[in-house]
C-alpha cells in the first residue's frame, strides 16, 4: 500500500493532466491544480531553509574548520530577517540598504570574478590541438571581437576603404550568421533530443516505471 | 627554458592584472567606440515604440545581483523607453534575489517621466516560476491579490482593466536564469502574447532557436545588447560606459590566445625535432 498509493495518486494525476487539456469542462478543476502546485511550493522553500540551518548548525556543533561561515550564514540570515519583518523590505528601508550595499557588491564581485578565471582558463586550455578545436577556436575569436564594437571598429580602420565600402559592418554579418545558422542549428538539436527525453521520462514516471521520485532509486 | 616555454607556462597573476587594467583602464578614459544596432534587438524597440498610449506591457525582472552589471542597464533603458511612450508597465520578478532589485529599477526608471501606480505598479516575487505564468493567463489576481508593498491591485489605477495575457501587448523577460523558456511555453503559446527577452550575453545564444521561429519577437543579449537599446533611447547609460571595457578586454583574451597557441606550436615542433 505504501508503495502503490503514491504510484496510482501519480498515474491518476498524469493521466487527468493529459486529458483535461482537451476536454474544456475541466478547465476549472485545472486552475484549482495550478493553485495547489503553488501553495505546496511555498513550504518547499520551509524545506529549503530548514534544511539549511540543519546543516550549518551541524558544522557549529562539531566544530568543522569551516564553522566560522556557518555562523556568519546564521547571522546574516537572522538580521536579514528580522530587518525585514520589523521595517519592510523596500528601497529605503535598512534591508534596502543592506541588499544594496553588502548583497549586489558581494555577488557582482563573484560573478566578476569569472573575467579572471575565463581569461586565465582561455590561456591554458584554449589549443588548437585538433580540428574540432580549431574549429571552436576561431568561431569563438570571430564572435568575441565582432560582439563587441572593436570587431566594427577594427574592421573600418584597418581594411582598405573599397572593402569597408562592400561590407561596412562584416564582422558583425559573420558573426550574427554564426548564431542563426550553424550554432543555432546545433542548440534546436539539442532542444529536440531534452524535448523528448523528458516527455519519455514523464510518461514513465507516469506508469511507474521510473520511481526514483520516491527516494533512493528503490 | 626557452623563451616560448616560459611563455606557455605563464604566471596566471598576471593575466589577472591584465584583464583588471583592460577593464578599469577604457571605464576611466573612454574610447568611444560606435554601437551598431542589430536587427534582434531593434525589434524589440520597434515594438515597444508602437504600442499605443495606454496599452499594457508585463516586465519580469528574473535576475540576481549577480547578472546586475548586463541586466540591470537594459531593464532601466526598456522600462524608461515604456515610461516615455506612456506604455502602461507592470513589473514582477519569479527570482526571490531579484525582489528589491525589481523595485529599484523601477524607480530609478521613473524619476521624472512616470508616476507609481498611475504609469506603472511593481507586484514583487511570486514563487514556483512556470505555475504562475500560467495562472497569469486565467487571472493575474489569482497571482498578486497586493503590490511589493501591499496595496491591493483593486485599488492601483494602473491595473485598470488588466486581468490576463489578453489585456497585455507584450511580455518582457529580462532574466539571468532559464525563465524565458518557461515564458515561452507557458504564456507566449497558449496565449499568443508577444514575448520579447533580455538575457545575459553567455544564455543570449540558447535563445536564437526561439527567435527565428518567431516565438519571440526580439533578444537583447548582454551588456551589448544594453548598450544598443541605450542607444536607440538616445541616452548613454552604464552599459554604453561598458562597452569600451568589454571590447579591450575581449581584445586582451583573444591576442592571449594567440600569445598562447604560439608558444605551444613552437614547443611542439622543437619537442618533434628533437625526437
Amino acid at each position: 500500500m505504501k508503495l502503490r498509493l503514491p504510484l496510482l495518486l501519480c498515474f491518476l494525476c498524469g493521466i487527468f493532466m493529459i486529458f483535461q487539456f482537451f476536454i474544456p469542462p475541466f478547465t476549472s478543476v485545472y486552475d484549482k491544480l495550478l493553485n495547489w502546485v503553488m501553495i505546496i511550493s511555498i513550504p518547499a522553500l520551509v524545506l529549503g531553509v530548514s534544511s539549511l540551518i540543519k546543516l550549518h548548525y551541524t558544522r557549529i556543533v562539531r566544530k568543522t574548520p569551516n564553522m566560522p561561515y556557518s555562523i556568519v550564514v546564521f547571522v546574516a540570515m537572522i538580521v536579514m530577517a528580522s530587518i525585514g519583518l520589523i521595517g519592510g523590505t523596500g528601497v529605503g528601508t535598512w534591508f534596502g540598504w543592506l541588499f544594496i550595499n553588502v548583497q549586489i557588491p558581494m555577488q557582482a564581485t563573484m560573478f566578476s570574478l569569472l573575467a579572471f578565471y575565463v581569461a586565465s582558463a582561455a590561456y591554458r586550455a584554449f589549443r588548437a590541438r585538433t580540428l574540432e578545436a580549431t574549429l571552436m577556436l576561431v568561431t569563438a575569436v570571430i564572435v568575441m571581437l565582432a560582439r563587441v564594437p572593436i570587431g566594427d571598429f577594427l574592421w573600418q580602420h584597418i581594411m582598405p576603404d573599397s572593402v569597408v565600402q562592400w561590407r561596412a559592418n562584416l564582422p558583425e554579418d559573420v558573426a550574427g550568421w554564426i548564431l542563426n545558422v550553424p550554432s543555432m542549428a546545433a542548440r534546436r538539436g539539442i532542444i529536440l533530443g531534452i524535448s523528448l527525453g523528458a516527455i519519455a521520462t514523464s510518461v514513465k514516471i507516469i506508469l511507474g516505471i521510473e520511481r526514483s521520485y520516491m527516494g533512493a532509486g528503490e | 627554458m626557452s623563451f616560448w616555454e616560459k611563455i606557455g607556462s605563464f604566471d596566471r597573476r598576471y593575466i589577472f592584472l591584465l584583464i583588471a587594467l583592460t577593464v578599469i583602464i577604457p571605464l576611466l578614459l573612454p574610447i568611444g567606440m560606435s554601437i551598431t544596432i542589430t536587427n534582434e534587438v531593434k525589434s524589440v524597440y520597434d515594438y515597444i515604440d508602437a504600442l499605443p498610449p495606454g496599452s499594457a506591457i508585463l516586465v519580469s525582472m528574473d535576475f540576481d545581483p549577480a547578472s546586475l552589471a548586463e541586466l540591470y542597464p537594459m531593464t532601466l533603458a526598456v522600462l524608461k523607453h515604456a515610461y516615455t511612450k506612456k506604455v502602461r508597465v507592470v513589473g514582477m520578478t519569479l527570482w526571490i534575489t531579484g525582489a528589491s532589485l525589481g523595485d529599484m529599477v523601477m524607480k530609478e526608471a521613473a524619476e521624472g517621466i512616470a508616476e507609481v501606480d498611475k504609469d506603472y505598479t511593481y507586484l514583487g516575487f511570486v514563487p514556483s516560476g512556470a505555475v504562475a505564468i500560467m495562472r497569469i493567463g486565467q487571472d493575474i489576481s489569482s497571482v498578486f491579490n497586493v503590490d511589493y508593498n501591499g496595496k491591493p491591485i483593486s485599488e492601483i489605477p494602473v491595473m485598470k482593466g488588466i486581468k490576463n495575457y489578453k489585456d497585455i501587448s507584450l511580455v518582457v523577460d529580462l532574466a539571468a536564469g532559464s525563465t524565458p523558456e518557461a515564458w515561452i511555453i507557458y504564456a507566449g503559446t497558449p496565449h499568443r502574447v508577444p514575448i520579447a527577452i533580455g538575457v545575459t550575453a553567455v544564455s543570449a545564444v540558447g535563445y536564437y532557436p526561439f527567435l527565428n521561429a518567431k516565438q519571440l519577437i526580439g533578444l537583447i543579449g548582454g551588456m551589448k545588447g544594453a548598450a544598443e537599446y541605450e542607444k536607440l533611447i538616445q541616452t548613454s547609460g552604464a552599459a554604453s560606459l561598458g562597452m569600451d571595457s568589454q571590447s579591450v578586454a575581449h581584445t586582451a583574451i583573444i591576442l592571449l590566445i594567440i600569445i598562447a597557441n604560439a608558444s605551444y606550436f613552437v614547443v611542439r615542433r622543437k619537442k618533434t625535432a628533437e625526437s
